[in-house]
């Protein structure tokens, strides 16, 4: 089911995608990454670590999860065939849970007991505290305050499963400032926790080992693709928030060359108006949270607050590889507006029956966009475009009802959107 | 051995038999004239403290991972007031003018984003003596070493209690001027007690590097523990405790009042002379 043997040639040994990646971190860190490094390594060639692996993601994750075909969806996309990697369909919800089966795991490996975690839209942190009930491991997750209020559901959701979660109130009080104060907290308790990033991005060897277990996506797209068509998929598409869905979606598709790449970044109000999450696009190379990557910053490297309508994509950054494999043109990335993932949320429920998590609402922007423009470029092809549902839209119903202005409950549309 | 400017004033105490202080001020706090008049005053230029030995001058960063909640709202309000990296040049300046070497503490993003060449240029230009990475170990510190070369900077490193022997040495072999020794597993900000992390890892470092001055810092709030901590380093750093006094002046109604940072500067440059 998952394939045990790192393909791609990078990073190098010390974490770099050529000049993006690295460890801009405190020396405090040093050992307790060298330490997440070589579990990795160990448990990366071990067949019992991955049995296991594969079993919680089959008996507890309901792994593999479908490929559906969304024909009606499909015909807003020029002559584009489209089917939809239902990462939605996991245990809690989004694909944020292959990864952090993963890295608990890892964590009961080195012998620690506690886990943190930064969160955004709450799905990792959901999945987190799952995963620590689960492995009966203490878990604090960090949210921004701005998130805490816009994802009110997810906060009680990790309360339930036992873990406590702490608002916070520096900065921009969003995704940038939560991965902020958990690093804080791991410089201070590295000993016996660990710090459970949720995305590609973070000092080396983060970006490598959740591109890991997020690779069970494209695994599975290929292989599903394989028996039920027989060939491969001309464009894979993803979100890009810190990008570990999209990773995920890529992985296995970046030595295939004849497979696109889509990421599709979070343009806020438009890349032009400076309220935005789109880094690739709207951003330059800098370091920020222990990489070097594609990083919204102002003349002096201050890092600018993003803007987005999803919680999860809100992030100054971008996972290095994402950054390697925009500069080198191996993926192309674009951004969609906050109007254009909603236009995109609305017709997928109205089309298919499924609700989209707003992040993932992104990716099915973008390629209505996508084949549209194919239909234009290449007016006899029929393209199959594979993307990725990363997360359901359950946690998105209050942002919904404030943007279209439903008859909900009157307190949640009448302060506008967060 | 022949010692940089910021190792020479430690060396100087180390000769007075003493050891020395080193004194955290952000630039641009509580705005960029009342931080070079804080500044001023932690040099002891009014007349009424000695002054630290050695002057560390943080340049404000919006995503401060090493600092604790003290040093964050400072940061943070000079970034409102509109604090720029080309300020911390001035505050440079204002420290030597005040007789004492100055060395500048930031996040990597910010020398990166002025040009590495060009951010050791004009810091060298001002007087100052180097620069203290928190976020930038020597493993990626290529241009770094090659542009402090070329300006005969200090570049201090950080050393952990996590750190191996391995990369102690390492360090202190890429390291010019001396080593900071975080002296708790943490953040910075004021502790009630210094833990015995701190001379365990002096120790270990003089067992590695002997040649090497040691300053060791995060967690020293008063004078007692100053003078505990220079029984086995050669600098003890403090930085939080220099600024409460003067985000306490803020909430008071007075931010130009110095009164309170005197006391500070008073009690820890009486620490180290104990």
């Amino acid at each position: 089911m998952n394939r045990r043997v790192t393909q791609n040639p990078l990073p190098d040994s010390a974490g770099h995608f050529d000049i993006f990646g690295g460890r801009y971190v405190p020396e405090a860190l040093i050992a307790a990454l060298d330490q997440l490094e070589a579990e990795f390594v160990a448990a990366n060639s071990d067949p019992a670590f991955w049995a296991e692996l594969n079993r919680l993601r089959q008996e507890y994750s309901g792994r593999p999860t479908p490929l559906t075909e969304v024909p009606r969806f499909a015909e807003h996309c020029g002559r584009a065939r489209v089917l939809l990697k239902r990462e939605d369909l996991n245990h809690t919800g989004s694909h944020k849970i292959n990864n952090v089966l993963g890295q608990a795991l890892l964590t009961k490996r080195m012998g620690k007991t506690r886990v943190i975690a930064e969160t955004g839209a709450g799905q990792h942190g959901v999945a987190t505290a799952t995963a620590a009930a689960l492995l009966g491991m203490e878990c604090r997750v960090y949210m921004g305050k701005v998130d805490t209020d816009r994802q009110a559901l997810n906060v009680a959701r990790m309360q339930l499963l036992g873990a406590e979660v702490v608002a916070v109130e520096s900065g921009s009080q969003t995704l940038k400032d939560a991965m902020n104060e958990a690093m804080r907290d791991w410089v201070a308790s590295v000993d016996d926790t660990h710090y459970l990033i949720g995305t590609v991005a973070g000092p080396h060897p983060f970006p490598m080992l959740v591109r890991e277990f997020q690779r069970v996506i494209s695994t599975e797209i290929r292989q599903q693709l394989s028996e039920r068509f027989d060939r491969l998929p001309d464009a894979v598409a993803a979100c890009v928030g810190g990008g570990s869905n999209a990773l995920g979606t890529f992985a296995d598709f970046i030595d295939t060359p004849q497979v696109a790449l889509y990421g599709f970044e979070a343009g806020g109000d438009g890349v032009e108006t400076g309220r935005h999450a789109a880094s690739i696009e709207g951003g330059s190379v800098g370091v920020l949270h222990g990489m070097r990557t594609y990083v919204l910053q102002d003349a002096d490297g201050q890092t600018i607050e993003s803007h987005s309508i999803s919680a999860g994509l809100d992030y100054p950054g971008v996972g290095p590889e994402h950054a390697w494999l925009a500069a080198t043109g191996r993926a192309n990335y674009e951004a969609v507006t906050d109007d254009e993932a909603m236009a995109a949320f609305k017709l997928l429920c109205r089309t298919e029956g499924i609700m989209p998590a707003i992040e993932s609402a992104h990716a099915l922007a973008g390629v209505i966009r996508l084949g549209q423009r194919l239909a234009i470029e290449q007016p006899e092809a029929e393209p199959l475009i594979v993307v990725c549902l990363s997360g359901r839209g359950d946690k998105d119903v209050d942002t919904a009802i404030a943007y279209f202005g439903l008859p909900g409950h009157p307190d949640l549309y009448t302060g506008g959107i967060a | 051995m022949s010692f940089t400017t910021s190792a020479a004033a430690i060396a100087a105490a180390k000769a007075e038999g003493r050891g020395a202080l080193v004194g955290y001020l952000p630039v641009g706090y509580p705005s960029v004239p009342g931080s070079l008049a804080a500044l001023r005053t932690l040099c002891g230029a009014d007349g009424l403290t000695p002054g630290v030995d050695l002057v560390e001058i943080g340049l404000p960063y919006s995503d401060p991972v090493m600092d604790g909640p003290v040093i964050q709202r400072a940061g943070t309000r000079a970034l409102e007031r509109g604090v720029r990296t080309r300020d911390v040049f001035a505050a440079v300046e204002t420290v030597r003018a005040a007789g004492r070497p100055a060395v500048v503490m930031t996040y990597w993003n910010l020398v990166e984003r002025y040009g590495v060449e060009a951010f050791a240029r004009d810091l060298a230009n001002a007087g100052g003596s180097g620069l203290i990475t928190p976020d930038l170990v020597p493993d990626e510190a290529g241009e770094w070493l090659t542009a402090s070369d070329a300006y005969q900077l200090d570049r201090v490193f950080l050393v952990s209690p996590s750190s191996t022997d391995e990369r102690i040495a390492m360090t202190a072999q890429a390291a010019r001027g001396w080593l900071y020794a975080t002296a708790v597993m943490g953040v910075t900000g004021t502790r009630v007690t210094s833990s015995d992390a701190a001379p365990k890892l002096v120790e270990r470092i003089r067992a590695l590097a002997p040649e090497i001055l040691v300053g060791v810092g995060l967690g020293v709030s008063n004078g007692d523990q100053a003078a505990a901590v220079v029984k086995f380093a050669d600098a003890v750093i403090v930085g939080s405790a220099f600024i409460k006094p003067l985000l306490a002046a803020e909430d008071a109604g007075d931010p130009a009042d110095l009164t309170g940072l005197r006391t500070a500067v008073a009690d820890l440059t009486a620490g180290v002379r104990r």
